[in-house]
């Protein structure tokens, strides 16, 4: 049987096939459907959302250590959090196969920055896996475990946005038998202190011997022997590109490529005229190629940043064939040169935005992370100062506001990035006698990758109800004592409670609190209209920013068909021009 | 090559317009037609209102989920100007598909940019087949606007050369029942505007 999947999807299934008992990860685009998918056969796998990936990682760690069979998921930065225990568990090794997801993102679609995963493999010296598409994607799970558990090593399953996001046919296989958790005490094993640290040391160096071996012989690398004129080592999902645009070429697909295959990559390059290396992001096979003494091209013909596509390889070929790389393009029209650009931006009726508008009175610097409300950042709001990364929002605040920064500093951070880590920054506010103020934009849910619960939603992955974390009582407990929550629909109010805080001499916390829209999927009210007679345009709703408000030279209109009734741009209208009712002199 | 025979699709639209229901309502048909199928989506930022893209390859062997330049048969789109942004992906005698409905961007609302006023005669030049038509009205005269995006799949499965039961069999798989009827009225109306 077949079904179409998506990457995530496939990696899902085979992690059900492979037999694991234990799944774990945090949301992030674009790794979050795996975890999804697997909450699907919660009967027979545990899974959670845990509050970050250095904690997925360890839940997952614990598992594998007792002989389960055990996953964890993430996106590229994530695996930064976990990289703690990632390193010294490839000194510990596995007992149940123990394999980390984690989904780069070539040409940052939803990321802050584009980095290359398979440093993390070479730096901790472990296998990384990275599939071509859906059907290898599944299958390589299955052998990730296999080789984590036969070479006592952690491994990494590596996808990229388009191999994670892209839909194919997969068939579908039976679930393997689990293994029962037993874990068999033996601390010179599992315990790292120096004297026997230093030993897995060497184990380490040995399996990486090994390893590279076993990859070589590996059914993840195969040579496909086509014109040996010209010979193209395809990594990943670089390989569908390249059978479109180098139909003819032989290629050495791989998809295991570290520890590197080197037999299997001399025996390729012995046997061809010329070696290209087509690679997602960074040029690590072909600088390795390079250090085995084989002449190739790789990043000098293939760009190094932003994702691969067939139309990036055929100026590839172009440029190998002396041709102009450029002459493959459409050209460009004048009907579509002054297009304006359509960027994301907070949803209608989201209840960020009456924060944000409450801060734009204030001439205070604002330290922003990552989530929706990153989207603060655009006209007209215009309200996020820096983001760096999860949890940055409230520690960057207070380092500004220790450097001597004379305006306030106001860090921003949603509820899942606050239990992820913002806990900790705020700790060290209250600790360190920072004045601060930290607000919680807290929309019950992970809405950026598409809704997932957190320890605050009071529910878990497997759909258990469970103990809703108080974002305000752990704000007392680490010593804030001006906490406040506010409905953020209440424009008059939330500006009030910012107000005041704000102007407080020592640190605050403010909640503002309510559930996405989108999520709840529910109306926040009737739509409202604008009576053009009574609107002078004057632009206090079209600072709100808000997709429903539409202006342009004649007039300002409210999208029915987007508006969702949250009643701000009532609320900001001086002249009461915007009212619930039907098509009140709109069109 | 295998580009000859592998068809490509091209939906495009503004986050929440419906656009990945029209993708996997494309790929359902075409797998259900016996073919190799890849599909291409974004997930996260970009559907927060952004400009939104899914792709559809389908064939007898698909090794590239992405559409190349100039390739796509069909170019379906479900808000104006979004067709002229997607242009490219258009083999020069491939069919576009446009909702006339308007989505005017924050951009263009806070005064950055603005939103071009003859965007119909831009998509009559630049598109020698064009079906330009108000997916929105046409919805909703059938009983929700909201379907709009099927509107605009009936109309784009007259260049795709899939059976019209695969079709059928694929709205079924991907919508709710009480919706089937609405959706396969939707279709049918898109495929006779079209004709």
């Amino acid at each position: 049987m077949t079904e179409l999947l998506s990457g995530n999807e496939a990696i899902a299934r085979g992690i059900y096939e492979a037999g694991v008992t234990v799944a774990t990860g945090y949301p992030g685009t674009p790794s979050t459907e795996i975890l999804e998918a697997v909450s699907r056969h919660k009967d027979e796998i545990y899974c959670e959302w845990s509050p970050n990936e250095k904690v997925a990682f360890e839940v997952a760690a614990g598992a594998a250590l007792a002989g389960a069979r055990a996953i964890c998921t993430m996106k590229h930065v994530g695996l930064n959090v976990a990289a703690d225990p990632l390193m010294t568990l490839s000194y510990i090794g596995t007992v149940g196969g123990f394999v980390a997801c984690v989904a780069d993102d070539p040409g940052q679609h939803s990321s802050q920055n584009e980095q290359d995963t398979r440093h993390y493999a070479r730096f901790a010296k472990i296998p990384v896996f990275e599939p071509a598409d859906s059907q290898e994607a599944k299958e390589l799970v299955g052998l990730a475990l296999e080789i984590s558990e036969r070479f006592d090593t952690p491994a990494i399953l590596r996808t990229t946005t388009r191999v994670s996001h892209s839909r194919g046919l997969v068939e579908l296989g039976e679930r393997q038998g689990a293994r029962a958790a037993a874990f068999e005490r033996n601390p010179p094993r599992y315990v790292p202190i120096p004297i026997w640290g230093r030993k897995m040391r060497v184990k380490v160096e040995e399996r990486l011997g090994r390893l590279a071996e076993e990859a070589s012989r590996s059914p993840a690398n195969r040579i496909e022997w086509r014109d040996r004129n010209l010979g193209i080592v395809a990594v990943g999902i670089a390989y569908s590109f390249v059978r479109e645009v180098f139909p003819e070429a032989s290629v050495l697909k791989l998809s295991w490529c570290y520890p590197f295959p080197d037999a299997l990559l001399k025996e390729f390059a012995a046997g061809v005229e010329r070696v290209l290396v087509v690679e997602e992001l960074d040029d690590i096979v072909e600088e390795h190629l390079r250090s085995l003494g084989v002449p190739c091209q790789g990043k000098g013909l293939v760009p190094r940043i932003g994702e691969l596509s067939t139309d990036r390889l055929r100026e590839t070929r172009a440029k190998m064939e002396g041709r102009d790389p450029e002459a493959g393009r459409m050209p460009p029209v004048p009907e579509a040169a002054d297009l304006p650009a359509r960027p994301p931006v907070l949803c209608p009726g989201c209840p960020h935005r009456g924060v944000f508008h409450g801060l734009g009175k204030r001439d205070v610097v604002v330290t922003g992370d990552i989530g929706c409300y990153s989207l603060g950042v655009f006209p007209p709001l215009n309200r996020t100062d820096t983001i760096l990364c999860m949890g940055a929002g409230v520690t960057m605040a207070h380092g500004m506001d220790k450097a001597g920064e004379p305006r306030k500093v106001v860090g921003i951070v949603g509820d899942s990035t606050f239990f992820h880590s913002g806990i900790t920054g705020l700790l060290d506010v209250a600790y360190n006698r920072g004045s601060s103020t930290i607000i919680v934009v807290d929309n019950r849910t992970t809405a950026m990758t598409g809704h997932q619960d957190h320890p605050g939603t009071g529910r878990t992955l497997m759909g258990e109800a469970t103990v809703e974390a108080s974002i305000e009582d752990i704000g007392r407990a680490c010593g804030i004592r001006r906490v406040a929550t506010v409905d953020p629909y209440d424009l008059k109010e939330t500006a009030r409670v910012l107000a005041a805080e704000i102007d407080a001499e020592e640190p605050s916390l403010i909640v503002s609190r309510a559930p996405c829209p989108l999520h709840t999927r529910s109306r926040l009210g009737p739509p409202r209209f604008i009576d053009r007679d009574a609107c002078v345009q004057c632009g206090n709703c079209v600072k709100l920013g808000c997709p429903a408000i539409e202006s342009d030279d004649e007039s300002v209109r409210i999208n029915e068909l987007l508006c969702s009734g949250c009643g701000m741009c009532e609320q900001v209208c001086k002249l009461d021009a915007i009212q619930v009712g039907e098509g009140a002199g709109d069109e | 090559m295998s580009e000859a025979q592998t068809a490509s699709v091209v939906l495009v639209g503004v986050g929440g317009q419906g656009v990945l229901l029209a993708s996997e309502i494309t790929a359902r048909a075409a797998i259900l037609a016996g073919h190799q199928v890849k599909t291409n989506e974004v997930h996260g930022m970009a559907q927060r209102g952004g400009s939104v893209i899914a792709q559809v390859r389908f064939g007898p062997e698909v090794h590239s989920p992405l559409v190349e330049q100039g390739t796509a048969r069909v170019l379906g789109s479900l808000e104006r100007i979004e067709a002229l942004r997607y242009r490219p992906y258009l083999a020069p005698d491939g069919l576009a598909v446009v909702s006339s409905q308007m989505i005017v961007p924050t951009t263009v609302s806070t005064g950055q940019a603005t939103y071009p006023a003859d965007a119909e005669a831009r998509l009559r030049r630049v598109f020698p087949r064009l079906v330009y038509v108000d997916g929105v009205a046409e919805a909703r005269a059938l009983g929700d606007s909201r379907a709009a995006n099927i509107v605009v799949l009936g109309a784009m499965s007259l260049a795709l050369d899939l059976p019209m039961q695969c079709w059928e069999e694929a709205i079924k798989g991907s919508v709710k029942t009480r919706l089937l009827e609405l959706n396969l009225k939707a279709f049918q109306r898109g495929r006779e505007l079209a004709e």
